[in-house]
Formats: C-alpha cells, structure tokens, sequence
C-alpha cells in the first residue's frame, strides 16, 4: 500500500488578501448555490479518487457548462469519489498567482475548496472549443504540473480531454495523458474504478501502468501509446500502435436511456454573472438531419431522446433546486423532439401565471415552430426568433444538405411577424465548400425579402432583421473533413461585399443588423479543428508567447500564430517537414491521405463520410442528391449504429404532462 | 398589435429585511447579490409583487450597499408581497434558500416610510496590519484635522473631496496582528466609505494600510446626534 496522501491546505487565506486587487473576485471564491465540498479521504472506506474538472474558459463562459456541471455531480454522487472544479484566470489573476507570497506562487486552485489542481488524482478538461488549448497549457503551468505528459511523476494528476474537440486530440497529443471521446457520464465512472484498484494496490507500475490500464480497453486514448511516422511530403505515413495489447483503434461513448440520467439534478447557482442564466434541460442528445458542416451533429449520433415526463420532472426539480425562472430546451434541433409540441403546451399550461419562461434554442425555418415559440412566449417576453438557414443560396443549402427552400423560409417569418414578433434573427455561414460571391451576396437578398414580407404581412414599418455570419470550419469526422478551408482575406472581402449591399439598400438596409467576425480566428481554429501532433509546438509557442484566452477577440493575436506556427513548423525534424498554416486549413485532401484523427472511431464509415463528401460535390454541379433523417427514413448505413452497437431511441411515448399539485 | 401587458396590483405587505454578507461571499458585488436574492425568493415561493410591464420584475429595494469586498453584518432591502404573510416564516425560508455566507438575519413588517431615510450612519470595524501604536498616532492627527482631502476614482472621473467631517468617532486598539479602528461615519454627500478615511489616514499621518484591510460593517441606521450612537433601522422610533 503507498502511503495515504495527506490532505493540502486551502489556498484560500494565501487568495483573500489578493483578491481586492483583481477584476470580479466572486468568480475565484465558489460557494455557489449546489455545489459540493467533500472530504479529501471522504471514500468510507480504501482509496478516494479525486478529480479536478476543467472547462479552459473564465468563470462567467464556464460555469454554466453543462458538461462540466453533469460530470461535477455524476462523480460526487459516489462516495468514494471527490470533484471540484476550476477554470481559467484572467491575466490579471495570474499575475497575482505568479507573483505569490512569502510561500512562492500561487498555484492554480478548485473554486470549491480552494485546492491546488496538482494535489488530484486526475486533471479532466473538457474542450468544447480547440480555442480553449492555451488555457490548458497556462492552467497546467500555473498548477505545476509539467506541460509534456512524459515529463509527468507520480505526484501529478493524468491530465484528460474530453469534449467535442477530443474528437481530435492529436494537436495537444504533447500535453494530455489521455483523451476521450463522447459522452462523459459512464467513462468518468469507469475511469475512476481503474484508478481506484490501482491506487489500492499501491499504484504497480506507476503512471505508464495505470494508462495502459485505461487504454487496453479501447475506450481511453493514451497518445503515448501510438506512434505517428511521416511519408516525407508532410503526409501521415500511419498512426500504428507502440506496445502490444493496445488497439488500434479507439471507441467513443454513446450514453443509451437518457432517462437514466437526469442531470444536472443540482444546478450550479453562481453570485457572479455569466453567459447563461437560465435551467436547461437537455430534451436529446444527437441529431441525424445530415447537415454536411456540422461536427456536432456528425459525432453525436444516434438520436436518443429524453422522455416528456423525464423533462417535466426536470424542469420543476432544475427551477426549484436553482431558483432560475428561465428555462432552455436543449438539443441540437430542438424542435425535432418527436413530443415537442405535447412538451411546449404542457409546460407553458404548467407555469401559466408565474414568471417562468422557456426558450428553445436551434430551431429550424419551419412554420410549426411559431406555434411553438408563441407556446413559449405565453407567459413571458418575446425578444425575438432566431433561424439558422446557414447557406445564402439554394443551392448552397443543397451543398450542405440543410434542406430549406426560400419559399420555406419566407412562409416561416411572415407566420412569425403576422403573430407579433417584430425580429427575426438569420444565422449564415460564409466559406462553405464550392461557395462563391453571389452565393454570400443571395443572403443579402433573402434579408431584404425577409424584411419586404413581414412589412406586408405586419403592416409596420419597425420589424427588424439580424443576420448573423460566422465563418466556416471544416471539422474532422464530417464529410467536409477533406474540404479545403476558405482563406480569411478571401472571408473578409466577401462579407465586406455583402456588408456594402446591405447598407446601399434604401428601401431595407436600415431595417438589417449585420454582425459577423473577421475570418483570422477561423483560420486558427481551422489549424487547430484538423491539425495533426506537429500542431502542439505551434500551440506550445504561441503560449510561451503568451497566448491565453484565444477565443475571446481581445486578447487572440493572429500575428502571434502566424509568427509562432512558422518558426515552431519550420523547426521540425527533417521527416515531418513540408507543412505549414496553409497546409492544415486551405489545402483540399485526398480520399487516401491519412487523417490524424483516422484512429479513432465515432462510428461513422469513412466510406460514407468520402460519399457524402462527394455528393455534396456533385450537388454543387447540379445533381439533386438529398440525405434524409433516418429518424423517419430507412437506414442510409453512416455506419454509427452497428460499430457503436447503439440504436435510435425517440418517442412518442404518448404522455401528457399533468399540472403539478400546488404545494 | 400586441395588447400592452397587465398592471400588476400594488403589494398588501412590505417586508424589511437585514441580512448579512460573511466570509468569501464578501466579495460579492452588488449586482451579484441582487441576482442571487431574486433567485432565492422564487426557490422559496416567497409570494412576491411584481412591477408591470413587458419584463415584470419583483418589488425589491436596497439600501445603502456595503461596497463589494467587505463584509457587513447590517445589510438592508425592502421587499413588497403580493399576499400577507409571516415575517418569520420568510426569514426561514430566504435563510435556507441563499448561499451560506449571505445570511438573512431579521424579518419585520414595514411601518411604511423610506428605509434609506433611517440609514443616516455606519459602525464599521476595520482589521489593519499595521500596529496599534502607529493607528493611534495617525487617529489622533486625523481627528485634530479641520479637513483632510483624498482623492477617489468615481463613474464621473477622479475625485476630491473632504473624508473628515463624515466621521462621527474613530478609535484604534491593538489586534492580535497589528491593530483596529472602531469607525463611525455619517452618511454624506459626496458618500464618504471607509476606504476613503484609511486614505486620510495616510495622507495624514502617513499610515501604512497594508494591502488588503478587512472592513466589516457592523451596523448602519439612525445616529443620535448627541450621543454618537447608531440606532436600530428596523425599530419604530425617532
């Protein structure tokens, strides 16, 4: 048996004094309404694991993650496990941490009981963005534990992935121990067994042990366990296992009976303001309308829906236990829940007369959807509808299989402004494969019709219309992962163009709010979405730099990666030359080059993917090839279900929510 | 044409409440407490009043904030109900739903007027590094002063103005590390914090404040002119 590890001292009372000098301390103290302080040894018996959960962002973006808030409770159910949670400091935090006290620095510390990352068994972060890597790279420093995996001892935690960028983990391949792909709420739990019986035995082996542990089974990655070699032009030659008795590929997780797991059950309640201050509910998880563009949709498959009566019970417990009155239905298409309708008029009749309001985000252009946003809006305010058409043209829309026509579009905002609403907001993509100007400047035009029809319908002059672009990604395990990424002066002079139609338009541009981003982030995250273990000495050296919260436009740094990826690119090993920025984003693969990310599995058949590929090619040209949902339609074999052994789970079950007893 | 929305009716009760802000939750701003409170009164079905409009809000009014970073035992809002109900049963209720560390301490009835108008003065304790010898010193300068001038970064740009005629007493004593002043302040106009006297205090007698001096609000209400004493805001009386 190794020694039991004593408890380490809050860091708190080493923080208090500090924190008057920092922007928002609230952010730094936790005590949120719901969270969860245990004991260091609170297993009643034998080992305790210990997680630090990460989400690579401030506080205000982070704390209302999701992910992050069903794991923190998933894991604290059991008693033998302990989690607490922290996130990334401001610069000004850091350098008040880096600057210390009569003790050395401050190291990065759990908001909950203020203990430091390093003193855990496992450091589990999870990326919904790849922006979020120099976070990780800053946390690690900032906690001391050693930024390269294999500089890593026995005294520091495994530092884990998780998330949808996990799907590709190879840019911070360096930096992580192990990553994860998928859903989170099983694999934390069987994680947490392996580390217990490894740390009871008095820990055989050491780190390299416990990782092979994890990765024989095929449901952890452990980079160090696979060896990439180069084909001399810049290409993979193959990504091959080092060791015997570690697969060749890796699995994601798909969590089967959504009902199973209700959580959050315990809603995290911060003091400090953040980006969402709502309850919501997860209504399903996956979506299979086949949108080319979407990774979410792609890598989430099947459909598994939760249960009406599941959502009800939800939806009270999560208002109760929170004491939010704003209530999201999540999903990535809510509006396609098979009970949706039953859900929208039993909720609303549930909470008529209160202050309770619910929202539905990701909605399609679909006329049904007014019913329910006015459902929704029955109680509360009506801010505005917001559509996501995604492609100017139609054509464009073909592309990318986002099937809606003008025509569906036009009935859907004229039903949406003759029931009172006054602003519909329009979300586009600008830099979609194929796409040319006057696919960009079509969206101009469906603006401006946008506006023309609800003027006639309203019979007002003061409806409005956002539209809202942001620039396309290619994204692995999608059918445009072999899409070449548009350049960002390319992005920028489109959606300068489109931006001077608008404004030119006398009869309408006053009426279109146009917001978008410059195409240089979209650039990065493009390097970083498809780039390959070469990628993390970019990453490495741009945080060096000092590179930190990339996501947020004051403080990402174009110049800095271009600057950084030249020198770190320049500077490889002779035989993993020939790459550079140019070459991770704008430059279209070929059907036989080796992905980074070919080893591991989301279930979809790279077959499939190259042939859907390939439609969308041959929609561009003309041909009329529409992937349909397999919700209602036979099977088209993207290869998910049978590899993953999971099925499509929806209703309707046929239930109605009751009205709730007054208590 | 959407209909304008209801009038809400006029609350049947207004509650006066004390509450403290304690431990790490001192760091909570303002803001922050407020969104916390309108959360907590909702998680405890306290039957609130609303305002009317298109975006009703419940009837919650505070009064005089202890700045964000300190801690106070004497924190007050008033809250208006749309049913009568026990003050006590509120105060239980809003205790279990706020986060340990905002804790609400008494519950009594309005007897209409304005809360702010009976919050004249504040007693507050402040925790300093620097030793009682020193304290006193530089307290006995600040009081044999007629004026003492700081300066203060405000919304409208920096600031000066005089930190010397709001204080009513100040004392120092020793402290296990180092010392502590007992302030009482009058609430003024321009408002003077005791921030601003711990200021004075320096640019006075050159005092060492240290970086991070616990302040902590003991009491804030009616000041008996004569006496120096701070009264109840919650009590009826002069």
């Amino acid at each position: 048996m190794s020694a039991p590890r004593s408890a380490p001292d809050s860091l708190f009372p080493r923080l208090e004094p500090r924190l008057p000098s920092v922007s928002k301390p609230i952010q730094y103290v936790g005590g949120e309404l719901n969270s969860t302080i245990k004991d260091w040894d609170c297993a009643p018996e034998g080992e305790t694991v210990r997680w630090a959960l990460m989400y690579p962002d401030a506080y205000e973006v982070g704390l209302p993650n999701q992910g992050v808030q069903i794991l923190y409770e998933v894991l604290n159910e059991r008693d033998w496990i302990l989690a607490e949670r922290t996130y990334a400091v401001w610069p000004d935090m850091e350098r008040v941490m880096r600057e210390g006290d009569d003790l050395g620095p401050i190291p990065q510390f759990t908001v909950d009981a203020h203990r430091p990352v390093r003193a855990f068994d496992v450091f589990g972060i999870s990326f919904s963005t790849e922006l979020g890597y120099t976070n990780l790279l800053n946390a690690l420093d900032l906690a001391g534990i050693p930024l390269h995996a294999l500089d890593r001892t026995e005294d520091d935690p495994f530092v884990i992935a998780g998330g949808h960028a996990a799907f590709n983990p190879e840019p911070i391949a360096d930096f992580v121990d192990a990553a994860v792909l998928g859903d989170g709420e099983e694999i934390v739990l069987a994680i947490s067994e392996v580390v217990r019986e490894w740390k009871a035995a008095g820990r055989p082996g050491g780190r390299e042990e416990l990782l092979r542990r994890l990765a024989v089974s095929g449901s952890v990655y452990v980079p160090r366990f696979y060896d990439v070699t180069y084909a001399g032009d810049g290409a993979i030659e193959a990504v091959a296992p080092n060791r015997p008795g570690i697969p060749f590929r890796v699995r994601k997780h798909t969590l089967m009976d959504l009902d199973a797991w209700p959580y959050p059950a315990k809603p995290l309640v911060p003091l400090a303001e953040t980006v969402h201050e709502r309850f919501s509910v997860e209504i399903f998880r996956g979506c299979t309308r086949g949108c080319r563009f979407c990774q979410a949709g792609m890598i989430t498959r099947p459909v598994r829906e939760r249960s009406i009566g599941t959502i009800g019970d939800m939806v009270e417990n999560g208002i109760r236990k929170s004491g939010f009155e704003e209530v999201g239905l999540l999903s990535l298409s809510s509006a396609d829940h098979t009970e949706i309708g039953d859900i929208a008029s039993g909720l609303a009749d549930r909470y008529d007369g209160s202050n309770v309001s619910l929202s539905l985000p990701s909605t399609r252009v679909d006329a049904f959807n007014i019913t329910l946003a006015n459902e929704f809006s029955r109680n509360g305010r009506r801010s505005g509808l917001t559509f996501a058409p995604e492609g100017g043209s139609e054509r464009m829309r073909k592309v990318i299989n986002k099937m809606v026509t003008e025509e569906d579009l036009i009935r859907t905002v004229a039903t949406a402004y003759s029931h009172g609403w006054r602003q519909v907001k329009l979300y586009f993509m600008c830099g979609l494969p194929t796409e040319t100007d006057e696919d960009v400047l079509a969206i101009a035009d469906l603006a401006k019709q946008v506006i023309a029809k609800g003027r006639e319908v309203s019979g007002r002059n003061d409806i409005r219309c956002t539209v809202s672009i942001g620039g396309f990604v290619p994204k692995p395990h999608t059918p445009f992962q072999w899409a070449a990424q548009l350049d960002h002066e390319t992005t920028d002079e489109r959606l300068r163009r489109l931006r001077e139609v608008v404004r030119e338009d006398k009869r309408y541009g006053r009426a279109i709010g146009f917001r978008y981003h410059d195409g240089k982030p979209g650039a990065i995250e493009g390097l970083l979405s498809r780039g390959d273990r070469r990628v993390g000495r970019v990453i490495e050296a741009v945080w060096r730099d000092g590179g930190r919260f990339d996501g947020w436009s004051e403080h990402f740094s174009y110049d800095r990666w271009v600057t950084c990826a030249e020198a770190a690119l320049g500077a490889l090993p002779e035989e993993q030359r020939g790459v550079d920025l140019d070459w991770y984003t704008t430059r279209e693969r070929e059907y036989g080059e080796v992905l980074p990310w070919d080893h591991l599995d989301s279930g979809l058949d790279k077959d499939w993917l190259w042939a859907d590929w390939e439609d969308a090619l041959a929609v561009a040209d003309g041909a009329d090839v529409e992937v349909e949902d397999c919700r209602w339609t036979p099977c088209y074999d993207c290869g998910v279900c049978p590899e993953m052994g999971t099925e499509i789970q929806i209703g309707p079950t046929g239930q109605q929510l009751l009205p709730l007893s007054v208590v | 044409m959407r209909a304008q929305p209801e009038q809400q009716a006029p609350p049947v009760q207004r509650l006066r409440i004390r509450y403290a802000k304690r431990g790490r939750l001192r760091f909570t701003s303002h803001r922050d407490f407020s969104r916390a409170f309108e959360r907590a009164v909702f998680r405890a079905r306290v039957p609130m009043a609303y305002s009317s409009g298109f975006n009703p809000h419940p009837r919650i009014s505070y009064a005089g904030a202890a700045p964000t970073g300190s801690a106070s035992e004497a924190e007050y809002l008033e809250i208006g109900l749309a049913e009568v109900v026990d003050p006590d049963a509120v105060r239980r209720s809003l205790e279990e739903a706020l986060p340990d560390g905002l804790d609400v301490l008494e519950v009594v009835e309005s007897p209409g007027g304005s809360l702010a108008d009976r919050l004249a003065a504040s007693r507050w304790l402040v925790d300093l590094d620097a030793d009682a010898t020193a304290a006193t010193r530089a307290v006995d300068a600040f009081l044999g002063t007629e004026t003492v001038l700081v300066q203060r970064m405000t919304k409208k740009g920096l600031r000066e103005f005089d930190c010397r005629g709001a204080v009513v007493s100040l004392s120092a004593s020793a402290r296990e590390a180092g010392s502590r002043l007992d302030l009482v302040l009058r609430h003024a106009e321009p408002a003077v914090r005791p921030d601003d006297v711990l200021a004075g205090l320096a640019a006075v007698a050159g005092l060492d404040v240290g970086a991070a001096p616990l302040l902590t609000r003991l009491c804030q209400g009616p000041l008996d002119e004569r006496t120096g004493e701070i009264g109840d805001p919650l009590r009826v009386g002069p």
